[in-house]
């Protein structure tokens, strides 16, 4: 008789999974698989509404990478309304820089918040600690000043993105052709020096050094297991620049392959031409891929590794310090190792700490001229908007009619782009962790969730899309209490 | 959750390591509070995290058993205060809350999702086949030639018509407004709760964005 084994939900990740396994006679698995259980419906339900709502609307996909879809979104406005750079028009100085300062500031916190609090504890504790410990409040119990630190970070990265957008989550600040805001000397002030109860730059750069420090000494330690706890072979995708160098907020898309090797390059307007989305019954979530190579050579894998792999370089010191280090280590070719995404995850927030600090230092933050005023009949009335969100390449593509009403949208996020890769790791981990054990113990299995969190994956953005015939039916009294469902 | 087809083994009920019993035993006399994420973007369970420095005083006091930032799958014992994120919007939804309405003492609606439906409850307006349509059919990326596929299957949940708040499915106690509630007005109820006054959210802290 087969077994079929069940993680239900998978934690410490953003949203709502499920893994399943099955094993025949001998305990050997013949299918493991990541369901995304979950979904929301934002590309139907946005339309008809105003153009302008997207950005706003469309953040509440994901309370951890918002600034992301709101910049996504944005541009995506900017060519809608003719200023963007689908119609070849870049911003003013100024509020490219605000977007990208509110932007360095969620990716300093989003990863610091997987990181720290959601991948940290397996590393000081193992992974088959028990799970009431691998956690945050065992990381109180056992290390007080290190979460300390932690929360201090997050706190700082957060303060910084209500300073630009308003709010600690799902603020406004972008609009259709810049941004309504400025940053003044004071704000400014405030993040470089610090004050009481918040960190200078020099500090979070400091903090972001340690952190970098606690992968090092975890790897020293547990260097077989590390390297060999799974290794997944993909193609890697980000945004670069002229220079092929990683920008978080803009670029083309450059995909290369495990030597390195561009094996496509793109203006992200056109991924319609490159990418379709294969459905799987068992999952909410897509499978996006390059059309030209099929699913299985033409998935791609985005986020912290794949853009380690990618960028030739960083252009701040102390990141490219760490950079250099990580090539050296699988001599220039690709990491696919899966757990070195951590790794990754360390030295961007690295980077974008010094990315902040130059900013900050930047005087066009000061400047007043926020917005540029389309030209009579520049309304294109379609855009596609592109960044690295946290967890990699993030789409975002609308259609709005002559009145301003949202006609078409479709979004393609990080994860989705990670779900064949994901589906690989889990498949991995579950043959070499799970596979062949008479007695399978929780710890085995929480290996294939470690194997999941280091794609820090954001379920809650991968089921933006609605579409689904199993229907529950469901029916209320007149008290509101629920008195029959059914399903059909 | 039918278990019919095969007989299913959760990983949170296998052998596992035991707790240091000191450890747990402190954990014990503390109050115990969870929190679980239905319908929502996660905002709501990190605005947990956005009360800071506070939130390591008043784990002195307080511990969390269930919850998406600790690996506690199901709540193992009774808690006092139960706060939920997003609203109703599949089948496991209903389960997970109608489970946790049994075993919490006090029930919070945390944020916009929870309380009203919120952003999700946008597609309450539109025939859910329209959905599938856009989603599956006639998506720009669909594969040219392939046979639609709709997520069907065992192991996903089925969707609820429309997206409920939480209190149309079971009675919740409080509502903490806003998407998100800042970090500040969930540590005001908590705190107010758990040193048995009144609950209270002043204008001050109070926020409907
Ligand atoms: S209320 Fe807002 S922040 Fe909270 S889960 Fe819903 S969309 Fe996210």
């Amino acid at each position: 008789m087969s077994r079929k084994l069940v993680i239900d939900p998978v934690t410490r990740i953003e949203g709502h999974g499920k893994v399943t396994l099955t094993l025949d006679d001998n305990n050997k698995v013949t299918d493991a698989r990541l369901h995304v259980v979950e979904f929301r419906g934002f590309e139907k339900f946005v339309q008809g509404h105003p153009y302008w709502e997207a950005p706003v609307l469309l953040q509440r996909i994901c309370g951890i990478c918002f600034v992301s879809h709101h910049l996504c979104g944005a541009k995506a406005l900017d060519d809608m309304i003719g200023v963007g750079l689908g119609s070849g028009v870049k911003l003013l100085p100024t509020p490219e820089k605000v977007r990208r300062l509110g932007h360095y500031a969620q990716q300093l916190q989003s990863h610091v918040t997987a990181y720290f609090y959601l991948v940290v504890p397996e590393m000081l504790f193992g992974m088959d600690a028990p799970p009431e410990q691998r956690n945050v409040l065992g990381l109180v119990e056992a290390n007080p000043a290190l979460i300390k630190r932690v929360v201090a970070l997050r706190k700082w990265g957060q303060e910084l993105i209500k300073t630009v957008l308003g709010k600690r989550m799902h603020g406004i600040n972008s609009v259709p052709g810049g941004v309504s805001k400025n940053i003044s000397l004071a704000e400014r002030e405030r993040f470089l020096n610090g004050e009481e109860g918040l960190l200078s730059i020099d500090e979070v750069i400091e903090y972001a050094q340690d952190g970098l420090k606690l992968f090092y000494d975890f790897h020293e330690k547990h260097r077989e297991e590390v390297d060999n706890f799974a290794v997944v072979p993909a193609l890697d995708m980000c945004l670069v620049d002229d220079a092929g160098n990683v920008d978080y907020y803009h670029g083309k898309l450059r995909i290369v392959d495990e030597n390195k090797n561009i094996v496509r390059e793109l203006d992200y307007h056109d991924y319609l031409d490159h990418f379709s989305e294969a459905t799987e019954e068992w999952s909410y979530m897509k499978f996006p891929f390059l059309k030209d190579l099929g699913r299985e050579k033409g998935s791609v894998r985005v986020g912290p590794l794949a853009r380690l792999n990618v960028t030739q370089c960083y252009l701040t010191p102390l990141a490219q310090e760490a950079l250099e280090r990580f090539k050296a280590y699988t001599n220039g070719k690709s990491n696919n190792m899966v757990l070195h995404t951590n790794w990754a995850r360390a030295i961007e927030i690295i980077h974008c700490a010094e990315l902040i600090k130059q900013l900050l230092n930047d005087p066009d933050l000061q400047q007043d001229q926020l917005l540029l005023t389309p030209a009579d009949n520049a309304w294109t009335g379609e855009g596609v908007g592109a960044v690295e969100a946290p967890r990699g390449t993030l789409l975002h593509h609308y259609r709005a009619d002559r009145a301003g009403n949202i006609t078409f949208a479709n979004l393609i996020v990080a994860t989705t782009h990670n779900n064949q890769v994901l589906n690989r790791t889990v498949r991995a981990v579950a043959e070499k962790y799970v596979g062949g054990n008479v007695e399978i113990t929780e710890g085995m299995m929480n290996a294939i969730e470690v194997g999941i969190r280091a794609y820090d994956p954001c379920l809650s953005c991968a089921t933006h899309a609605l579409g689904q015939m199993p229907l529950v039916v469901s029916l209320y009294d007149k008290a509101g209490s629920l008195i029959h469902e059914r399903s059909r | 959750m039918s278990d019919s087809v095969n007989k299913k083994e959760f990983s949170h009920a296998l052998k596992k390591t035991p707790m240091d019993p000191e450890v747990q035993a402190k954990r014990d006399e503390k109050i115990k509070v969870a929190m679980i994420a239905l319908c929502g973007c996660w905002g709501c369970t990190l605005s947990l995290l956005d009360m800071d420095e506070a939130l390591l005083e008043l784990l002195d006091s307080v511990t969390i058993l269930r919850s998406s930032l600790t690996d506690i799958k199901r709540i193992p014992q009774r808690c006092a205060i139960g706060f939920v994120e997003g609203g109703v919007a599949n089948e496991e939804n209903i389960e997970t809350l109608k489970h946790f309405r049994e075993n919490c003492d006090i029930l919070i609606s945390v944020g916009a999702c929870a309380v009203w439906g919120g952003i999700p409850a946008m597609r309450n307006e539109i025939e859910l086949t329209e959905c599938f349509r856009e989603a599956y059919i006639d998506s720009p990326t669909a594969v040219p030639g392939a046979i639609p596929t709709i997520p069907y299957h065992e192991d996903v949940p089925k969707l609820t018509t429309k997206v409920y708040p939480c209190h149309e499915v079971v009675k919740m106690d409080y509502f903490i407004p806003g998407c998100p509630p800042d970090g500040a007005a969930i540590l005001k109820v908590l705190d107010d709760l758990i040193h048995g006054r009144v609950f209270e959210l002043p204008t001050s802290i109070n926020r409907y964005d």
